[in-house]
């Protein structure tokens, strides 16, 4: 049922690509690249208990605190004028 | 009592993995991107819940409960803080969701019809 589990969150992370390279607006990429993020928090530790080393849970923290980071970054550098002009060219 | 624990975290493994397909599917196939950010929103919390708790019956040692525990709080915590930060942004930035104005007036001629 681990691997099962591991196989699911790979699909699902190929998903989560796909419409990261497919997305319409830079929101949609931000919110792939988000699920991205927490479905790698998940396959670290999945993967850690498939390998029977549980050591990898720590790893795990990390990343979902990096993927936090990152998102709102990305965030408060989309309330700047860079990505608002660029939205605008688009319209 | 072994065979009950491992029945329940399979059970809950199932669920969390179907629970994350189901976003997945979400994220592809849903129209608007706030609608995908509802199926992405919904289905996250949940779906690592469910999965974290299932590792957490697969092993009885406590500081990996510990560590399992202090990932769920954190995700918790992060994903609707980030969900949250995302849908006002794109609300700050003027993206508008897409209304269906179509199906709206067929519906209202029905109606009147």
């Amino acid at each position: 049922m681990l691997i099962a589990a591991t196989i699911a969150i790979l699909v699902v992370m190929i998903m989560a690509i796909v419409r990261g390279i497919m997305g319409p607006t830079l929101y949609d990429r931000i919110l792939a690249v988000n699920m991205f993020g927490t479905k790698t928090v998940l396959l670290i530790s999945l993967l850690g208990f498939v390998m029977g080393r549980p050591e990898f849970l720590d790893i795990a923290i990390v990343y979902a605190l990096i993927n936090f980071i990152s998102v709102i970054g990305v965030l408060h550098y989309s309330d700047a004028s860079i990505f608002k002009r660029s939205d605008q060219q688009k319209k | 009592m072994d065979t009950l624990i491992n029945i329940s975290s399979a059970l809950f493994l199932l669920l969390g993995s179907f629970l994350c397909v189901s976003g997945g599917v979400g994220i592809l196939r849903f129209p608007d991107f706030y609608t995908r950010m509802h199926a992405v929103g919904v289905t996250e919390t949940l779906a690592t819940a469910m999965i974290l708790i299932g590792l957490m019956l697969q092993n009885p040692d406590g500081l990996v409960v510990l560590k399992l525990m202090i990932i769920l709080l954190m995700t918790l915590f992060i994903s609707p803080t980030a969900s949250h930060a995302l849908a006002s942004a794109a609300v700050h930035n003027n993206l508008m969701p897409e209304l269906d104005k179509k199906e709206d007036n067929e519906k209202e001629t029905s109606s009147n019809s």
